[in-house]
């Protein structure tokens, strides 16, 4: 009885013995896994730092600040004063000016740029002669330093210098004339990234589906409200989210253009300011923190637009 | 049909001077005013009547000229050989690898680049003046890899998915360690990639105006974007337009160079990089 082995027995043997080279192959794989892994977070290692150490430390560091009275010129009188300086910047009628600056610049250059874009991103992608060339040239402001064009910009509307300056008046030195300046050389600037990435989702739309339509006699203003926009939703909302956090921060343009004069400074000019001219980091930061809320805010309401199409919500992914 | 195809293609040509004159007005502008003398300058009209080199001469004789575009070249090419060498071994381990808090990674560099970077102007430049790196290169190149890092990882990301997993799993199979499958087969497949990340991190960091202005003092560390705007004529009166002007055109050179030359794949790391959904 005992020397032959009822089947089950037999079995669990058959099983354990099994269970001695899986345990091996299991050891192996699990060590594979465990190299893997050790490798995966050794190769991202100095990026994470990097990224945490220069992002993520000073912007704690920041709010901490912006909760002392911390004047760089009067170092002595530095003291915890919780959230006064919020109290201070939030009644300040330079930082709701420059706000609504801001907002304005973004919204309104948000929008001509996608418009723009679009018409950038249809030509690059239709064209049937010099495709090549359309597509280089169109890169040229993409390219250029912001600084530069700005400059370009500044001369060409500067009374007596300028080939566009009007005759007998100086439109960088009015409000509504410099904010049109700032949005145009933003808007000048920007306008072929947008149109790049809006022509990658043209190129995902069928042309199959396009030619259909147009049997069924849909003109082409049609295709491209009803077929065309539907179909590229996702890179659109991508192109407005990158550009709307982008325009948010505006700086350059504005700096080289007006220096902020005539009340056409942004958030970022006059957190710029209260640094270095004014020293004052404990105000700088309440704004540092205050602009950062807002761009999350920003970022918050388009990844609630975009639902599962959010860059990142699919992390690990295909493309 | 013939008439019909030459006059659809006369159209697109009509189109495409307007996409040209959009993007050549303001660069040609800026040109002109460099090559114009002093006499001329401002005349108003877009081209030069007597074009001389004297800005170019006057900023190439300039000491803090010379020295902001040394600077310029120096960080950026520092920072974007950091930025692609960091960036390459976290976006190939994003790419291939499964570990642990991989979808972190990819929001917070998500989250950096879309930081504005005035937030971080404030604390940076306490930190960097306490630790006493305010005002040097390394003081600039810190931040231009952080804000670079993103962008190389995702660029490069995209680009590693489409290399053939086989050829990796081959080289295991050969004998290859996991680091050099990674250094021996994977790398030259994805040279291209890199070097078009390259260019765009480069861009990036030539582009930058806000931390070479808040972060530096001297000539020491300033980029030619800042120095550009303290730029001052031979006196208070006489405002440097040339000169400004040329030192414009000089930093455009290199970019569209690039943008010439390799037109195609920034085209291709722009698109491939950005849009994911």
């Amino acid at each position: 009885m005992t020397q032959t082995p009822p089947p089950a027995t037999a079995e669990a043997v058959e099983e354990r013995q099994d269970d001695g080279s899986l345990d091996i192959a299991r050891r192996r794989a699990n060590e594979a896994q465990r190299a893997e892994r050790k490798l995966g977070l050794l190769l991202v290692a100095p990026a994470v730092t990097i990224m945490l150490a220069v992002a993520a430390y000073p912007i704690i560091y920041a709010f901490w600040l912006s909760l002392n009275k911390a004047d760089l010129r009067r170092p002595d009188a530095n003291e915890f004063i919780g959230f006064a300086n919020y109290v201070t910047v939030l009644s300040s009628p330079i930082w709701w000016r420059a706000f609504g600056v801001t907002m304005f610049i973004t919204i309104v250059s948000a929008f001509l740029e996608l418009v723009f874009g679009m018409l950038l991103a249809i030509v690059m992608h239709r064209t049937i002669v010099g495709r090549g060339l359309v597509r280089t040239s169109a890169l040229v402001p993409y390219g250029i330093v912001t600084v530069v064009a700005a400059f370009s910009w500044r001369f060409a509307w500067t009374a007596d210098l300028g080939w566009l300056a009007p005759e007998g008046s100086a439109p960088l030195t009015e409000f509504w004339p410099s904010m049109w300046i700032i949005i145009l050389a933003e808007v000048w600037k920007t306008i072929p990234f947008m149109a790049l990435l809006l022509m990658a989702g043209l190129a995902l739309v069928p042309e199959d589906l396009l030619k259909a339509a147009s049997m069924d006699g849909a003109n082409a203003w049609k295709r491209f409200w009803l077929i065309t926009v539907p179909l590229i939703k996702p890179a659109i909302l991508v192109a407005l989210l990158f550009r709307t956090l982008d325009a948010f921060r505006v700086f350059d343009s504005i700096f080289i253009l007006t220096s902020g004069a005539n009340g056409t400074s942004s958030v970022s000019m006059v957190a710029y300011s209260n640094l270095i001219r004014g020293l004052n980091l404990g105000i700088g930061s309440t704004m540092s923190v205050l602009i950062f809320i807002t761009t999350g805010i920003i970022a918050f309401i388009f990844i609630k637009a975009f639902g599962a199409a959010a860059p990142g919500a699919d992390p690990g992914g295909r493309k | 049909m013939q008439t019909e195809t030459t006059q659809r293609k006369l159209m697109w040509w009509g189109v495409n001077v307007l996409v040209l004159l959009y993007a050549f007005i303001p660069v040609i502008w800026i040109l002109s005013l460099s090559l114009k003398d002093a006499t001329t300058l401002n005349d108003g009209r877009y081209l030069p009547v007597s074009p001389t080199g004297d800005s170019y001469a006057a900023i190439f004789s300039n000491a803090d000229f010379l020295r902001a575009l040394f600077n310029s070249i120096g960080i950026c090419l520092i920072a974007t050989l950091i930025a692609i060498v960091f960036g390459t071994m976290a976006a190939y381990a994003i790419a291939r690898l499964t570990f642990p808090g991989k979808a972190s990674i990819v929001a917070v560099s998500l989250l950096i680049s879309m930081f504005p970077q005035i937030a971080l102007v404030t604390p940076l430049f306490k930190i960097l003046v306490t630790i006493g790196l305010f005002d040097t290169w390394l003081g600039l190149i810190i931040p231009y890899v952080t804000f670079a890092l993103p962008l190389a990882i995702y660029t490069l990301s995209a680009f590693f998915r489409e290399i053939p997993w086989d050829l990796e799993k081959a080289a295991k199979m050969d004998g290859a360690t996991p680091y050099q499958a990674f250094r021996q087969v994977i790398t030259p497949l994805a040279m291209p990639g890199i070097f078009t990340t390259a260019i765009l991190v480069f861009i990036s960091c030539w582009n930058d105006f806000l931390f070479a202005l808040s972060l530096t003092s001297t000539s020491a560390a300033r980029t030619v974007p800042a120095a550009m705007s303290y730029f001052t004529g031979a006196t208070t009166f006489e405002k440097p337009t040339g000169p400004i002007a040329a030192a414009a055109v000089v930093i455009t050179i290199p970019i569209v160079i690039f943008v010439l030359l390799f037109q195609r794949r920034i085209v291709a790391g722009l698109t491939s990089g950005a849009v994911k959904g």
